[in-house]
């Protein structure tokens, strides 16, 4: 009965709102509107729709899969410090923190489905229903790992803000094991998910065992980042309490993050280049362009500038420590990760093909549409999530035992 | 249980839309490899009807296993060869491959300089002269390898991809869910893609078909070279072998002693393409001259 009436509270809750936050969602969800025409579209004729051919059988929606998984795994980077130091001012948005990573694994599982050419056949990829090919294939592995962490990332942080709104304390042996075991399970999803590309002797641009710790770098700088431009949009217009001293220090272990990122890419570079081999080919392609073929240079040059702009940013204390240059560092990061991971990392590892062929690839209206379309519907069910979220840490939106159970439109701010 | 589940899957995903039996029976569908005798046998009269409905044609498909005592192996002559690609149109033939939007070809010709063979960076793939073969160059037939050690088969994350106890790797069209995780795996460009529904012309069509080979595809599956294997566990050649104007491709059975390929092995310098990645291909090429 309890349950139900806070069920029904929630509903409430995200149908309210500020005039900004009605104007959001509209937004959000005008993309998704958009984007389901884009993919009915695509469902309908085939993924000829899209740029893809079979010299690139993957593409912007595998590298934004990639991406995200990279953004979920870095949820781990807020909760380490909060739960073994007891770093208290970072411990407030661990909640978020996860939540923002079960919004990326939903995004990512659906670009999955996005560039699944049979969605009809979903039922085959699901265990004792139709055949998983574990452990065999790597596929197999990702679909465990990835869902598994959602649950994970679900579980814990509604767990907590269950407990939070009727006024009690989170049993502390419930949430400890599975935050604890949700820390090797962020870095295996990025592990697994860098050897499903990695266990290709096919394809030499991914056989390189640089990949996965590359992984990990780069998705401790691009998942943090992101975190760090959404608290604060989220302390002005839904009033978290988040503190600059924890921005910022989460800002330092990007640094650190984005040194060791910088430096693994050096270390590929330098051995593909000393030795120049004959797979050494794509990345050429994409570095200098390859036989005239140069589609991808600008961007990963653009990349690269953003990442070392970003990781000076976030080196020198005083910059560090300036919100308005650390969300210029936070969103070179963002974009320069993107780069990195999504179309610099993918597209190349079929360039050229393995006869030899060179088929540029950059992605066209379809494939971009029904991606920002992913990404709104990550974001609103993100910005439910926080709708709700907020409130409870707050201690605005408790049970009316403890406190004034109010659906407010906005909550004052809290000074930072 | 099981089924309880796949109906309740069947009616959330077709349940608003009008759909016939056979849809939803073909939805329902088995892997190949798990149905019984007298699944098959539906499976295959469902599909005749299907395929009638489409084509106006009569099909017959075929279930054959593979025969015992046989491992099928590939021979292809680079001495011979002088890139005329007529087995490349006799298989689109033979294989009813959609034919525009997409072209899909399971043998792809390249031409190489002569004097550098194993790096295919400088293969041409689109070359088009008045007459072949050209003076300063060779050229060089790939296909799918059909490897003891395929990698293709390794990822498939739904198994619908296998290794046939005969030695061929085939697809099961209707289980593929269309990741193309097989096309990134493959070291030989093997596989393709049907990226829209595939194109080809009723009266073109080849009505004598396997139903793990040649038999008409679906959108948003792929498809590969199958030796033709509904025409040698019949005792025929493969249409590129019969097509080859030069004799360069050969084929036979490598447990068979006194076969042509064995024969070529044991007496030609054979190599096989890549066998630094272990896929250990049963594609032999070779120089008779």
């Amino acid at each position: 009965m309890e349950a139900w009436i806070f069920f029904k509270r929630t509903v409430r809750m995200v149908f309210v709102g500020t005039k900004a936050y009605y104007l959001w969602c509209a937004f959000l969800l005008a993309i998704i509107g958009a984007a389901i025409t884009f993919y009915t579209k695509q469902l309908d004729a085939g993924l000829i729709v899209t740029n893809m051919r079979d010299q690139v059988s993957w593409g912007l929606y595998i590298g934004n899969f990639t991406y995200l998984v990279g953004v979920a795994a870095a949820a781990v980077l807020l909760v380490i410090p909060a739960y073994i130091y007891h770093f208290d001012p970072i411990k407030e948005i661990v909640v978020l923190g996860e939540l923002l990573a079960a919004s990326a694994i939903i995004m990512a599982l659906m670009f999955v489905l996005a560039d699944l050419g049979r969605p009809d056949r979903f039922w085959h990829i699901i265990p004792f229903i139709g055949i998983l090919s574990f452990p065999n294939s790597l596929l197999a592995w990702d679909v465990i790992v990835l869902n598994g962490y959602l649950v994970l990332n679900t579980i814990v942080p509604i767990y907590i803000l269950i407990k939070t709104y009727f006024g009690k304390e989170p049993t502390k042996n419930f949430v400890i094991p599975l935050v604890l075991l949700s820390i090797p399970w962020a870095v295996g999803i990025h592990t697994v998910t860098a050897f499903l590309y990695n266990g290709l002797a096919a394809r030499p641009f991914w056989n390189a065992s640089i990949l996965a710790p590359r992984f990990l770098a780069s998705a401790f700088c691009s998942g943090p980042a992101m975190a760090l431009i959404i608290f604060q949009v989220l302390r002005k217009t839904a009033g978290m309490k988040i503190k600059n001293e924890a921005l910022f220090k989460v800002a330092e272990l990007m640094a650190y993050a984005m040194f060791i990122n910088l430096f693994l890419l050096g270390a590929e570079l330098f051995k593909e280049y000393y030795t120049a081999t004959i797979h050494l080919a794509p990345m050429q392609y994409l570095f200098q362009g390859l036989h005239g073929h140069h589609a991808l240079v600008p961007w990963i040059w653009s990349a690269m500038a953003m990442n070392i702009t970003a990781f000076l940013i976030f080196l020198i204390p005083g910059t560090r420590k300036n919100l308005i240059t650390l969300n210029i560092g936070s969103l070179l990061i963002i974009v320069g990760v993107w780069i990195e991971k999504g179309l610099g990392l993918i597209v190349p590892g079929f360039i050229p093909d393995p006869l030899g062929e060179i088929y540029e690839y950059l992605p066209n209206i379809n494939e971009i549409a029904i991606s920002l379309g992913i990404w709104a519907f990550g974001l609103f069910i993100f910005t439910l999530f926080m709708r709700i979220a907020i409130p409870i840490q707050r201690g605005d939106f408790v049970h009316s035992k403890y406190g004034k159970a109010a659906v407010k439109r906005q909550y004052e701010r809290i000074k930072p | 249980m099981k089924m309880m589940s796949m109906g309740a899957l069947a009616a959330l995903s077709l349940g608003s839309s009008s759909c016939t039996q056979a849809q939803m029976e073909e939805f329902l569908q088995k892997r190949f490899r798990e149905m019984t005798e007298a699944e098959k046998k539906e499976v295959i009269q469902r599909l005749e009807e299907t395929y009638l409905r489409k084509y106006g044609k009569k099909f017959g498909i075929s279930t054959q296993p593979a025969g015992s005592g046989v491992l099928w192996g590939y021979g292809l002559d680079l001495s011979r060869c002088i890139g005329c690609r007529r087995c490349v149109y006799a298989c689109v033939k033979e294989n009813n491959q959609s034919r525009i939007n997409p072209q899909l070809q399971w043998i792809r010709v390249v031409r190489l300089k002569k004097g550098s063979l194993i790096n295919l960076e400088n293969a041409e793939h689109y070359y088009n002269p008045e007459t072949v073969p050209e003076p300063g160059f060779m050229y060089m037939p790939v296909q799918c390898q059909h490897c003891e050690n395929p990698p293709c088969v390794r990822v498939c994350p739904v198994k619908a991809t296998w290794k046939e106890p005969d030695g061929i790797v085939v697809v099961d069209y209707n289980w593929c869910i269309g990741c193309r995780y097989c096309m990134a795996a493959c070291p030989y460009k093997g596989r393709v893609f049907n990226w829209s529904e595939p194109n080809i012309p009723a009266d073109e069509l080849n009505t004598d078909v396997h139903y793990l080979g040649n038999r008409p595809r679906m959108k948003n599956v792929v498809e590969k070279c199958t030796f033709c294997v509904q025409r040698v566990r019949n005792g025929r050649y493969p249409a590129c072998v019969e097509a080859c104007p030069t004799g360069a491709r050969k084929f036979g059975n490598l447990l068979d002693p006194s076969s042509e390929i064995r024969y070529l092995i044991e007496n030609k310098r054979v190599f096989r393409l890549k066998e630094d990645l272990n896929t250990e291909p049963k594609f032999y090429y070779f120089f008779s001259a």
